[in-house]
């Protein structure tokens, strides 16, 4: 049966030319661009071939009659290379624009700032000086000139963002900026026409320029998590066996319909839901129920996507998604959870809500006050304006900007990506944790149980020999192989196992029967293990293969309950499964055989307790609890509707992401109310100041700056005690990069 | 201080010379790979010494 890979989805056809984009793994040195570009454009047909080094990412033009989208991947792939071809998000389109939106309204206010403190420290040391009152407002003009202009273009982002909040009748930190801005630029437009010693032109640009820097570092640190899931999803897409009538095609799954007939093989992944047609198989649904038993199928069965296909091949039909019982269940179930979710209240428009009243009442106590003292009209409105600059939320507004950047950034090289941008603060929150068994505190797939307890160069010819069979069993064998070379000339046997000759003798790796083992083999070795048996020049030996916990696990939940944190473990597998993994873990409180609903009703009653609780989970069946909870976390294994329900991701083999993303967002909490205090204690110090009305340009400008610079020395703090605090540092994480391409 | 008359004119155009120049960078897509660019400025193939 011939088979052929159809990507027209991800081909994008434009005047004659293809054009694809491809996420590459493998690329870390300057020689990789070379070898790409170059081995690439060598190919008949290829117009432009461009490596982005920056995010991994390839574009591909090419001629269709020429070239086949498969004969480029096929050519990287003898480079070297694994590319997978991916959509564009529109997110992210979204997200680049906006970006280079704010770059250039930071460009703008960056020119506008520097110009004009040019001409204002002139000034002021004109006014100390012999500098004549047609300099000063021929100086002042100038700014004008400059400021406004620039104010208009590079205070959009925050003037758009007030409006939104007027109208919705809130208050955001923009509100408050906004009305700083316009009053500030007013102010010394009226002071200047009646030819007046200060003017703020100075404080507003520069208050624009600080607070566009903060918006765009947070912007690119959100886009570069973005682009780094956006390629781990690429990886992680799998293909479909498309059947029909004559021709196997392999599919993208993402491009597959209602209706069409897939071939799923022995070892691999359902990839929809729908209903098998012929064939008899047991498959592996943990990523789904988180039950580790496996479940006989045959015809008229349902199938859901995410569960392994185990003995036998299937033909299936695609059916709309949310046919199956379970997920009709999981979708209901997510739609209240989420409905259900309060809108959580960031810290900084918290801290908004409080400061803007405030300040604003200030600002009018000054007018009255200074009216009531016998000043003039003029004067205290002049002073009032001066309360509402200095205190022009700068620090405030950057408090919390700035620790968010570096504390995503330090979660990043943790490991851990984040979905949602208050995931920081609500998981700084948290007293409990509620972790799933299958797939969260064991490892995603199967593993040999006993290969410590095997020789290890048996283990390494079993290893190697199991790189020939597909079966699920070999494969979890295949992950002990230190070298990932097969053995040549192997022969699977269907139903029985595999065989070939090494070292001259037959050896054999499958089930005892096949390979002479001792049958005998007691199935008290605790549920959901499997054995399977290996053979070579007269000696047998039998592997245990099972869901073994991650190799951390044990301490990271030491190190939790270190931290006064509740453990809590809710599975949807029996609970005679659950309760071995519970002990070893030291946690009392654990429950199976749960359902989605069940898990729901459980968080559901720990919030009612006042708990704040931080779901873990990875199967189908976490999504709806991992919406119902505090804040989420979930494996870069884990179902695509579970990752898109988690607030953030973590990679790796290992549960220290976990520890160390609570571990981080705790940190940066205590960094950001200390900001905010610094914040306070400025204001404390600068508004009697304004208010007795000494407050001159030249004390805004520098008060504004220190302020500023002092609150974003704090947050760097949360970069330099990182490095000594995680657990799993970049190394482990580039390590699981690779180690996930090669599976 | 008439020599203002030409020199405060002349900064400004220096400024915003830069400040397009900034923005034809940004337009025309150079800070789209800064990690790629660092490396690409290594790379031999324009002198030809491996063909």
């Amino acid at each position: 049966m011939t088979e052929t890979l159809d990507l027209s989805m991800f081909v994008r056809r434009h005047e004659g030319t293809a054009h694809m984009d491809l996420a590459v793994e493998g690329v870390g040195c300057a020689g990789c661009i070379r070898k790409i570009e170059g081995g690439l454009k060598r190919l008949p047909g290829v117009v432009e071939a461009r490596l982005n080094f920056t995010n991994r990412r390839l574009a591909v033009d090419w001629r269709e009659e020429e070239l086949a989208a498969s004969d480029v991947i096929a050519a990287l792939k003898d480079i070297g290379y694994h590319a997978h071809p991916f959509e564009p998000e529109r997110a992210e389109a979204e997200e680049a624009r906006h970006m280079r939106w704010l770059v250039k309204c930071l460009a703008v206010a960056g020119f506008a700032a520097m110009n004009i403190m040019l001409l204002s420290v002139s000034v002021w040391s004109g006014n100390a000086g012999d500098m004549g009152q047609e300099t000063r407002d021929f100086f002042h003009w100038l700014s004008a000139l400059i400021a406004l202009p620039a104010a208009a273009y590079a205070g959009q982002p925050f003037f758009q963002s007030a409006l939104h909040a007027i109208r919705a009748r809130a208050l955001n930190m923009d509100v408050p900026i906004s009305l700083g801005v316009i009053t500030a630029l007013g102010m010394s437009l009226v002071e200047t026409a009646s030819h007046a010693e200060h003017a703020y032109f100075d404080s507003a640009t520069m208050l624009l320029f600080f607070l566009l820097c903060g918006r765009a570092l947070d912007h690119a640190m959100r886009r570069k998590t973005r682009a780094v899931a956006g390629n781990l999803a690429a990886l992680k897409a799998e293909f479909a066996h498309r059947f029909d009538g004559a021709e196997l095609v392999r599919v993208p799954t993402v491009a597959l319909r209602v209706g069409d007939r897939l071939l799923v093989r022995p070892g691999d992944r359902v990839p929809a839901d729908g209903v098998v047609l012929s064939g008899i198989s047991e498959v592996d649904e943990s990523l789904v129920t988180g039950e580790t038993a496996r479940r006989a199928i045959a015809a008229g069965t349902n199938v859901h996507a995410g569960s392994v296909n185990f003995s036998g091949t299937l033909t299936m039909r695609v059916t709309a998604a949310g046919t199956g019982t379970l997920i009709d269940e999981v979708e209901r179930l997510l739609e209240k959870a989420v409905t259900a979710k309060s809108r959580y209240v960031r810290l900084a428009d918290r801290a908004a809500r409080l400061y803007a009243p405030v300040v604003h009442a200030t600002a009018a106590m000054t007018v009255v006050g200074w009216l009531a003292a016998g000043a003039s009209v003029h004067d205290s409105i002049v002073t009032a304006i001066a309360v509402l600059i200095i205190t022009c939320p700068c620090a405030l507004a950057l408090a919390i900007p700035a620790v968010q950047v570096v504390a995503s950034g330090a979660l990043f090289r943790a490991g851990v990506i984040l979905n949602s941008g208050d995931a920081i603060e609500r998981l700084s929150e948290i007293d409990t944790v509620i972790f799933d068994k299958t797939g969260t505190l064991t490892l995603p797939e199967p593993r040999v149980d006993n290969a410590a307890s095997i020789e290890p160069g048996i283990l390494e010819k079993a290893a190697r020999l199991a790189l020939s069979s597909r079966h699920p069993l070999a494969t979890a064998v295949a992950r002990e192989a230190l070298e990932r070379v097969p053995f040549d000339g192997a022969i699977e046997e269907p139903g029985e196992g595999v065989r070939a000759m090494i070292d001259g003798l037959e050896a054999r790796l499958g089930s005892p029967a096949f390979c002479g083992a001792d049958a005998a083999w007691d199935r008290g070795d605790g549920p959901g293990a499997s054995m399977i048996a290996f053979s070579h020049a007269g000696r047998a030996v039998t592997l245990v293969v099972r869901q073994k916990l991650r190799p951390d696990a044990v301490e990271t939940a030491a190190a939790l309950r270190a931290r006064g944190l509740n453990l809590i473990v809710l599975s949807g597998d029996r609970p005679e499964a659950v309760a071995p993994v519970a002990v070893s873990l030291g946690i009392t409180d654990w429950r199976g055989g749960l359902n989605p609903a069940e898990k729901i009703a459980a968080i559901d009653a720990l919030k009612a307790q006042g708990r704040r609780v931080l779901m873990v989970g990875d199967g189908l069946n976490d999504a709806p609890a991992l919406a119902a909870a505090h804040v989420s976390l979930s494996p870069i294994s884990a179902a695509d509707i579970t990752q898109a329900h988690a607030d953030a991701v973590f990679l790796g083999e290992r549960l220290a992401p976990v520890r160390d993303a609570i571990a981080l967002a705790c940190q940066a909490r205590r960094l950001m109310q200390q900001n905010l205090w610094l914040a306070v204690i400025y204001n404390a110090v600068a508004v009697p100041v304004a208010i007795a009305g000494f407050a001159t340009p030249l004390i805004a400008a520098a008060a504004m700056s220190g302020s500023s610079i002092l609150v974003t020395l704090n947050a760097l703090r949360a970069r330099l005690s990182s490095k000594q605090q995680l657990v799993s540092d970049a190394a482990a994480v580039s390590d699981q990069f690779a180690t996930e391409s090669v599976s | 201080m008439n020599v203002l008359i030409y020199l405060v004119p002349m900064a400004l155009a220096l400024g915003l010379t830069g400040l397009a120049s900034f923005l034809w960078s940004l337009k025309s897509d150079q800070y789209q790979d800064m990690d790629g660019a660092a490396l690409r400025v290594l790379d031999n193939d324009d002198v030809a010494l491996d063909g």
